[in-house]
């Protein structure tokens, strides 16, 4: 090579700022590589291994599949995820298609409603329907018999669950849609419902199938409904509950994990070459739709949204209520005893506090891992490999449910070689598994953000002789201030509400406020379940609140830059 | 609009003549997997050169110029500027400011703290650093300007902040890539005249990449013409419009009919039939198929006797007005068709009308001779 040998002062630092980029990459890989990769190989490499640690290749498998009981969890997981999912989807596109396709009056008010499920954990849903519908319930008439603890509970909660991740993904299909596709329609003399079929359903098509395979995977593999409304119905995630925490059955909650990898798995790829179709459908020169009025049609659709959103509300809302009730329902004097944790856990309010250290760990040092960590894989030009393989893992937790996720992570740590095992049951180990459980959304949100950047910011610093940090700390972090302030929420929110992944990680003295619910609920104080679940519900709407006002408020006067 | 300001000449190490050459490109190749974007370019900038790199897009310019800054680094070849080798030299190593079509100047900095970019890195005294952006910003025609964001100015205020920016730091080399293609019209005329007055004042060497063949032509002291990745001419504007070397570059640069004909040797080309004489056959020899070019604006109408060479009897097909000018499709008996701009007094004089027949010269002088064209 011809390097000049009397490279002065500055080539120098040149050389030694791109050591510094491939370093840090260097380093994020091997953080993902810790902290999702060997994990999911640890559950992967002990669904293979019996008790004693010796390789007996698909054994489990074998025994798992000729174990009737398990076997009948897997039916019943599929066809309960299956029936969820085909209540969630209709409900979920009209909905959509009333905030996106129509005038009616309201639509943040119903926008904001839809969402509110994502506020709390899974479970608390549950918690409200046995409050509806359970042995005391008001409304257990309406069951004509039937009772909620089973199928007919799990799918109903379900519904609510995942109601607003249909929604959102839903919304987002139909708003890409070609108003001119419409008017052309229109000129050429199509009927309205001729529209709908040729123009409208067709544009939302791969929308539709995404959400689709997004609830089928939430429902399939989400722990804390089944565990707290499933009554005697044993579905795949209650058992791989059972084969760890009750059995010490350690391979078979192994095999359990992995099959509920296979729904996931499917539905990343799925989503992945649906979004490329869907990006196709919509060219630069598009304009997008403009509802016109259409009363008929938006008061029948408002009221379809009321009622939907009343739905979603008494989900939450009877939980709430109920905390607040002394003896439910033969003494419906209010009180706030139920807030007296300390008399149903041995932690009292300390779980509460042990979530929202946690969260806010993880919407820290989250956040900081994950925005950098893009920066680093979309704006720096070092090692080409090394930023594709940090993306890769990245994009990774996107297909590995929370369940399984926390399996491997159980694995992972409990094993005799690993040194990090010192780090089990602490809020380390929590925080570090929740992280690695989000990170795809919020890394796709900041590497959406950063693209947003002019590509030529960095080349600008670089004729200036200005290192990319200097770049980083001055212009980047500060344009994205917003987006990281949303990807620190996500965290936050999502660290609070989560239950699948962490069950198995606690330890005595970090009890999240998320499985002292289920604590609670299994030992039969269900009031107080509902009342550290309205705690968790209060504390992540705040933070939301919060993050709104900051966006309106202090970025709205500290970034002047942003108005002309 | 530029005020009279004392500006730092750029470093310029030892001086060694006006003439020599501050930047070396030898045989830079730069591939993208099978497409090669760049192949065996040699090149050499002069010292306070102002030189273009003009093409279609895709000819490989903007890739030449980012391979210069060191942005994407060439697949092979060599480049040094200021007699060092810096080919494999990070862009922070190499001495230069770079202006680009989307100002990429940052959104929320301040236009005082974009301009400064540069220098709060080199760690001077605060007062150094106001001093020396206020200069710039009258350098640059926007005094009082300093404290407003980006998204307050106008397109092209935003363009001059990023060249302030760009020369703040004194580099030996600007380089610009398309800096003018966002802007409109009329900024896009007085920003042409702000940026040459200001290169030349400065002497700053510098290369500018641009589409646009008015751009390169109003501005340059050399223009790169460049095709499908390699250099198809180097010249000055006149070389380059009165003399193109190849069919893509007269094509490319200016207006100009071609005639596609066979040479016959000792100066004459033979078209349909019509026997050409041009001043230059370039040594084509006899036989082989060429084309021959000839600017709109080169047809000899006036005073056609019919005893000069070329003289042709031809029919006016087609008249497009074009305000000062009109420009005329001639048509020989089938054989041949030009164009032909006839001014507004012309058009006068001789009463042209469509359908109408004219005796035209077409000047052996004025004549380029090039190799046929694969697709012609």
């Amino acid at each position: 090579m011809s390097m000049a040998l009397d490279r002065p002062e500055a080539a120098r630092r040149g050389i030694s700022e791109q050591a510094v980029a491939t370093t840090l990459i260097g380093a994020l890989v091997v953080a993902l590589i810790v902290i999702i990769a060997i994990p999911l190989w640890a559950l992967l490499s002990k669904s293979a291994q019996d008790s004693n640690g010796a390789f007996v290749g698909v054994d489990n498998f074998v025994r798992y599949f000729s174990t009737p009981a398990l076997v009948r969890s897997l039916v019943n997981s599929v066809w309960v995820s299956a029936l969820a999912t085909a209540i969630v989807v209709p409900l979920a596109f009209v909905y959509a298609y009333a905030l996106t396709r129509s005038c009616m009056p309201a639509k943040g008010l119903f926008t904001a409603l839809s969402l509110l499920p994502i506020f709390a954990p899974s479970l608390l849903s549950a918690i409200s329907l046995i409050y509806i519908f359970g042995n005391q319930g008001f409304l257990k008439g309406w069951l004509f018999g039937n009772t909620i603890y089973g199928p007919l509970g799990i799918v109903f909660a379900q519904v609510t669950y995942c109601f607003p991740h249909a929604v959102m993904i839903i919304v987002t299909a139909l708003r890409m849609a070609d108003g001119r596709l419409y008017e052309v329609a229109d000129a050429l003399g199509t009927s309205k419902s001729r529209i709908f079929f040729t123009v409208t359903l067709p544009g939302a098509r791969y929308g539709l199938i995404s959400a689709a395979f997004v609830v089928f995977t939430m429902v399939i593999t989400d722990f804390g409904i089944p565990k707290v409304i499933g009554g005697q119905f044993n579905v795949l995630a209650t058992d791989a509950y059972k084969q760890i925490v009750g059995q010490q059955n350690f391979e078979m909650g192994a095999v359990v994990g992995l099959i509920l990898l296979a729904p996931a798995v499917l539905a990343f790829f799925v989503d992945r070459m649906v979004q490329q179709k869907q990006v196709a459908l919509l060219s630069a020169r598009a304009v997008p739709y403009e509802p016109k009025p259409q009363p008929v049609r938006d008061y029948a659709l408002m009221v379809y949204c009321l009622l939907i959103g009343c739905v979603l509300l008494a989900m939450l809302g009877v939980a709430v209520w109920a905390s607040f009730i002394r003896y439910w329902p033969y003494n419906l004097t209010y009180t706030l005893a139920n807030y007296q944790f300390a008399n149903f856990e041995p932690a009292g309010w300390g779980s509460y506090w042990t979530s929202i250290q946690m969260a806010l760990c993880v919407a820290g040092f989250g956040t900081a891992l994950i925005f950098a960590g893009a920066y680093l894989v979309e704006k720096t030009k070092a090692s080409p490999f090394l930023r594709a393989a940090a993306h890769f893992f990245a994009m990774l937790p996107m297909a590995v449910p929370g369940l399984v996720l926390g399996l491997g992570y159980v694995f992972f740590v409990n094993a005799p070689w690993n040194p990090l095992g010192v780090f089990y049951g602490t809020v380390t180990v929590l925080a570090v598994n929740t992280i690695a459980h989000f990170y795809t959304v919020a890394h796709i949100t900041a590497i959406t953000a950063l693209k947003q950047i002019d590509a030529e910011f960095e080349s600008v610093s670089a004729s200036l002789k200005v290192p990319f940090w200097v770049t980083f700390r001055r212009v980047t972090v500060p344009i994205c201030l917003p987006a990281i302030l949303d990807i620190a929420v996500y965290m936050f929110v999502n660290a609070l509400t989560t239950v699948s992944a962490v069950i198995f990680l606690y330890g005595a003295t970090t009890k999240l406020a998320s499985i002292a619910i289920v604590h609670m609920d299994e030992s039969g104080a269900t009031a107080a379940a509902a009342a550290m679940a309205t705690c968790i519900v209060l504390t992540a709407i705040a933070a939301k609140l919060l993050q709104l006002a900051l966006d309106r408020l202090v970025f709205g006067r500290m970034q002047a830059w942003r108005k002309r | 609009m530029l005020s009279r300001m004392t500006i730092d000449r750029p470093k310029t190490g030892q001086e060694s003549g006006a003439a020599d050459a501050f930047l070396v490109i030898r045989n830079v190749t730069k591939t993208f997997g099978t497409f090669t974007a760049l192949q065996d370019i040699d090149l050499d900038v002069r010292r306070g050169e102002f030189v273009c790199f003009l093409g279609p897009s895709g000819c490989g310019k903007t890739t030449l110029l980012r391979a210069i800054a060191g942005l994407d680094q060439q697949t092979s070849g060599t480049i040094s500027i200021n007699g060092r080798d810096v080919s494999h030299a990070p862009p922070s190593a190499r001495d230069f400011g770079i202006v680009f079509q989307s100002y990429a100047l940052f959104p929320n900095l301040t236009v005082n703290d974009n301009i400064g970019y540069g220098l709060v890195n080199q760690r001077r005294p605060k007062a150094e650093i106001a001093g020396r952006v206020a200069e710039l910003l009258k350098l640059v025609g926007l005094p009082e300007q300093g404290t407003k964001y980006p998204v307050q100015l106008s397109g092209g205020q935003q363009q001059r902040v990023a060249l302030a920016r760009a020369l703040a730091t004194s580099p030996g080399l600007l380089l610009l890539d398309e800096p003018l293609s966002a802007l409109d019209a009329r900024v896009r005329l007085r920003l042409r005249d702000e940026i040459r007055t200001l290169q030349r004042r400065l002497g700053v060497t510098t290369i500018m990449v641009t589409h646009d063949q008015e751009e390169a032509l109003s501005m340059a002291d050399r223009i790169v013409v460049m095709n499908h990745g390699v250099i198809e001419q180097v010249g000055t504007p006149e070389e380059i419009y009165l003399k193109p070397e190849t069919a893509f570059a007269a094509d490319f640069v200016g207006r100009m009919s071609f005639l596609a004909g066979v040479a016959r040797g000792g100066g004459t080309v033979d078209v349909n039939g019509i026997t050409l004489r041009c001043a230059d056959d370039r040594g084509m020899a006899a036989g082989s198929r060429v084309e021959v070019g000839l600017r709109p604006e080169a047809i000899q109408v006036r005073g056609v006797t019919g005893k000069e060479a070329n003289a042709l009897s031809v029919t006016v097909e087609d008249l497009e007005f074009l305000g000062s000018f009109c420009r005329a499709r001639l048509n020989a008996g089938g054989r041949l068709e030009l164009l032909a701009d006839f001014s507004a007094n012309l058009m006068r004089d001789m009463k042209v009308e469509a359908g109408q027949t004219l005796a035209v010269a077409l000047p052996a002088d004025a004549l380029r001779v090039f190799p046929a064209r694969n697709t012609a």
